[in-house]
């Protein structure tokens, strides 16, 4: 009897272990200068799903850097009850959230809320969302998303997972979760290295670069399914994947002819592979940028620096000429900003591109940073660092001013990319 | 516990065989054929080790066992101590056509994955155009690049970083056997 607990005690411990080592940890290391002030009571009716569904809510508007959360205890608030709209604002209360949480017949849960402007005495609106019961954070980040909406002017991206390789005990994980790093679901498991995922426009599938064949090999996968298909598997080095804005073609850069060169191939592995630029050095990291234009990474100069091939095609310009080592360029959503990494007396750092004005300005004061991605809101960047040896994420606000650490309790994490907006 | 009383009752019997005295003591011994230096090699019929390769390619003895060719900081042309065991590879390719090789560029831990990728391919691609030189085909050959993916010395700093920058050889034998 007592060895059958212990084993169960040791099977827990194990689960346990298991669990945390999945989970991204968040730490928040600064926040916007002008936070709103917002109020959300707990939901009324259901109160345990209200506990997680608000809690989501508030933790992720929270972690933005753009909120900050005024004190609410009341109880009882829902989605219809008239506002008392001077007490919150006598409480510092801009905006006040309330909503009501209701078990279905089916089991599902209904969250409905609505959201109240207190400076201008007035709804801004509501929604009501249906999930199942172990979907309940997914019904908070979606009533997050929306009142971030509505009070920032810009879509929200709670809603949005992100993709990482965790490295523990010799394993390779390619790993999914919600932007805030719950969730986390392991799409591939290897015993050699994973890097270089990037999302498909749609969000339904991830390419990326796997050695588990002693060399680098492109690869789609697709999420839902779990299949995957090679999509370049070249003599040589097949690596840095970059998807077309359609989403019907990737870029690649393959070195069968002798030189690491940037070719596209089509998404569904079918075809020859076509050359998209040339050049006698080294040609790699490409991105496309919304408007077709293609970014790249090319030492053609002497020094690795960044290049923009125009969407027509053509001749590629330099974009960089700031330090000698300007890698792994990342245009923006909306095509105005470029993100890179610098060396900067011999730290890699994480450096912001105006592309109008070809302003630049570095955003990190670390030493390790790495593969810098956008959340599709264009707000945040995401980026491998590393901290006390260990290889962590962080999130980057685009000015700089708020820094978010997301790390795994048992190994390393790199490889960050961000997902698009849900459809 | 039982076999050291055995074997050491049987030390002490041979001890006491070898201090009897030879009949006809002093007189010439009866010769025997000579047996060259006394040495043996052991040969083993097909001689494979456990990967299925010839042993010339992995017994520590033969140079065709040392696989790794290192680089200098930012540079990808092999220097003048690696020119004889680049040929030793080369020759054994020549000899043997039905060998192929995977060569695999490396980096040290510094700077982007990707970029580092496409410069441990230069080194690979250095080995590969050597070994093509010195008369291996290239349908024996093939670079790729591991990038900073797989450090030998996973340790930062200078010692590891040049344990790091490096080009390595695997073999695969015609039966497909072997390292890749």
């Amino acid at each position: 009897m007592y060895r059958g607990f212990r084993h169960f005690f040791l099977l827990c411990c194990l689960l346990a272990a298991t669990f945390a080592q999945a989970q991204l940890s968040i730490e928040i290391t600064g926040a916007g200068a002008n936070r709103i002030p917002i109020a959300i009571p707990d939901f009324s009716g259901d109160s345990v799903a209200a506990r997680v569904i608000t809690g989501t809510v508030r933790s992720d508007l929270e972690r933005s850097g753009l909120f900050q959360l005024i004190e609410a205890n009341e109880t009882g608030l829902d989605e219809d009850s008239p506002i008392a709209y001077a007490d919150w604002k006598a409480r510092g209360a801009d905006a006040v959230a309330a909503g009501s949480v209701t078990r279905k017949a089916d089991g599902r849960v209904e969250a409905r809320f609505r959201l109240h402007d207190t400076q201008k005495e007035l709804s801004l609106g509501g929604a009501a969302y249906v999930t199942g019961n172990d979907q309940l954070r997914a019904a908070g980040h979606r009533i997050a998303d929306f009142i971030y909406e509505k009070l920032t002017g810009e879509k929200g991206v709670f809603s949005t997972r992100i993709a990482y390789v965790v490295k523990s005990r010799g394993q390779f994980l390619l790993q999914i979760a919600d932007a805030d790093g719950q969730g986390a679901a392991t799409a591939l498991a290897s015993s050699e290295p994973i890097i270089s995922p990037v999302w498909s426009p749609d969000g339904s599938k991830l390419a990326y670069v796997s050695f588990e064949k002693k060399k680098p090999i492109v690869y789609v996968h697709s999420l839902a399914s779990g299949q995957r298909h090679i999509v370049a598997n070249q003599k040589g080095s097949n690596s840095a994947p970059a998807w077309s804005p359609d989403g019907r073609k990737l870029a690649v850069v393959l070195s069968k002819d002798g030189n690491s060169q940037i070719f596209t191939v089509n998404a569904d592995g079918s075809g020859a592979p076509q050359r998209l630029v040339t050049s006698a050095g080294i040609d790699t990291e490409p991105r496309f940028a919304p408007d077709g234009s293609l970014f790249f990474t090319s030492d053609r100069g002497g020094s690795p620096q960044i290049y923009r091939l125009p969407p027509g095609g053509g001749e590629p310009q330099r974009i960089t000429f700031e330090g000698n080592y300007n890698v792994s360029p990342r245009p923006s959503a909306d095509g105005k900003t470029l993100a890179f990494i610098t060396r900067r007396n011999g730290q890699f750092q994480l450096a912001v591109m105006d592309l109008a004005s070809r302003q630049v300005q570095v955003l990190t004061d670390s030493s390790k940073d790495e593969s810098p991605s956008f959340a599709p809101n264009n707000r945040m960047i995401l980026i491998a660092t590393e901290i006390g040896g260990r290889g962590v994420l962080s999130a980057v606000s685009s000015d700089g001013r708020i820094k978010q650490r997301l790390s795994v309790a048992a190994g390393d994490v790199r490889e960050p990319a961000w997902g698009p907006f849900l459809k | 516990m039982y076999k050291l009383i055995i074997s050491t009752l049987l030390s002490a019997l041979i001890l006491g065989c070898s201090s009897t005295p030879l009949p006809g003591d002093g007189a010439d011994g009866v010769q025997v054929e000579t047996r060259g230096d006394g040495t043996i090699t052991q040969v083993t019929a097909g001689d494979l080790d456990a990967s299925g390769l010839p042993r010339v390619l992995t017994d520590p003895q033969s140079k065709l066992s040392q696989r790794s060719i290192y680089f200098d900081l930012d540079r990808y042309e092999i220097k003048g101590e690696y020119q004889g065991l680049v040929a030793a590879h080369a020759k054994y390719l020549v000899d043997n056509r039905g060998f192929k090789v995977l060569i695999q560029g490396n980096t040290d831990e510094r700077g982007s994955r990707e970029y580092n990728l496409a410069l441990g391919q230069k080194r690979a691609d250095a080995v590969k155009r050597s070994l093509l030189l010195l008369g291996a085909r290239e349908d024996q050959l093939e670079s790729v690049s591991l990038g900073k993916e797989k450090p030998k010395n996973p340790g930062t700093g200078e010692e590891a970083w040049a344990e790091n920058r490096r080009a390595d050889i695997l073999y695969r034998a015609p039966d497909l056997r072997g390292e890749f």
